[in-house]
């Protein structure tokens, strides 16, 4: 299969020179992948600052669906998770793997109550009609005491679902990637020697964070 | 503190060259991170009181708080300084797509468009 070596306990390719090699390699590929991430939802965050200046009223109204509390608590969920993923990584550093396994462990389980949450705030408002684009059921909204004041109210939520929805996507997939190092780390893959896998997952997980503190006030708070 | 760049390819000391962030620094980052999207939501609340700034407020907030999340979580503070220019390219290709889909939506003549 592969032709890795151990050296000095690591396992290294065959590609590279020593441990230090590997481990500056995978960790110069995490940030690109990184910049890959902001490009992505940059795009987003252009289209809809732009979007907005352009129809600052209908941008408004869409925002006034939003309630702020669950935004809020959200984001201090979120950063909580991302002081548990820096724990994990920081026990695994100083050789306290079980302390590490706690803390990824309430890292995955901070990500499931934003999903939590998350499938409230949406499940609200498929129940108002509230959907993206042209799927917007207005007769739904003025059924429910909510009748539609800008007829392209669809653009916002159209924003609002991609780019939360994207955002909630990361999450999933970083809790995915997150009960992964928990089985690797109870199996006792990492050490203070190796835990490349661990940092890498972790900027990840930081950087859905990171996406998150600039969603927050642009979705819920600046509307 | 400084990062060792020197690396040692004997491969005989590679566990001490990378830097340690300590226990209290990242409760100390936590800690101002919650603090600070408190700040968020009171400046919120009162934003009646200063609509025309209200989301310049909301937003450098926001960025004090990326910034601590890069520095310390993301412990771009200790990275070697070439993975800093690879993330910083990022933040330059969106600054480059903004500018210039911005110079065009606004200097747009109008001409009857329905869109």
């Amino acid at each position: 299969m592969s032709t890795s070596r151990l050296i000095n306990g690591v396992e290294v390719a065959s590609h590279y020179r020593d441990a230090e090699h590997q481990y500056l390699s995978n960790k110069e590929g995490i940030w690109l992948f990184m910049v890959t991430e902001i490009l992505m939802f940059g795009g987003l965050f252009v289209g809809y600052i732009i979007f907005h200046t352009i129809y600052p009223e209908m941008f408004a109204e869409g925002a006034s669906y939003l309630d702020w509390h669950l935004g809020f608590i959200n984001t201090l969920v979120l950063i909580g998770s991302s002081l548990t993923m820096a724990l994990g990584f920081y026990y695994n550093q100083i050789a306290q793997p079980k302390k590490a396994t706690y803390a990824l462990i309430a890292t995955v389980l901070c990500g499931a109550v934003f999903m939590v949450i998350k499938y409230f705030e949406y499940m609200h408002k498929f129940h108002l009609g509230i959907f993206p684009g042209m799927m917007l059921d207005a007769a739904k909204m003025a059924e429910h005491g909510h009748p539609v004041v800008h007829s392209n109210l669809g653009l916002y939520f159209g924003f609002y679902f991609c780019m939360s929805g994207l955002h909630g996507l990361h999450v999933l997939i970083g809790m995915g990637l997150i009960s992964w190092l928990t089985y690797r780390n109870i199996r006792g893959d990492f050490n203070p020697k190796y835990y490349t896998p661990i940092e890498g997952v972790g900027i990840f997980w930081h950087i859905v964070d990171l996406i998150w503190i600039f969603l927050f006030p642009l979705l819920y708070l600046v509307g | 503190m400084s990062h060792d760049q020197q690396h040692h390819h004997s491969g005989a000391t590679h566990h001490e060259e990378h830097h340690i962030t300590p226990l209290s620094t990242y409760l100390k980052v936590a800690a101002a991170l919650f603090a600070l999207t408190f700040l968020t939501i009171i400046a919120h609340i009162f934003k009646t009181h200063y609509l025309a700034v209200a989301p310049l407020i909301a937003f450098t907030i926001a960025a004090i708080k990326a910034f601590l999340v890069m520095a310390w979580f993301m412990h771009l503070k200790y990275e070697p300084q070439t993975n800093r220019l690879i993330f910083a390219c990022g933040f330059l290709g969106l600054a480059v797509l903004f500018g210039v889909c911005a110079m065009d939506i606004f200097t747009r003549i109008y001409q009857g468009s329905v869109l």
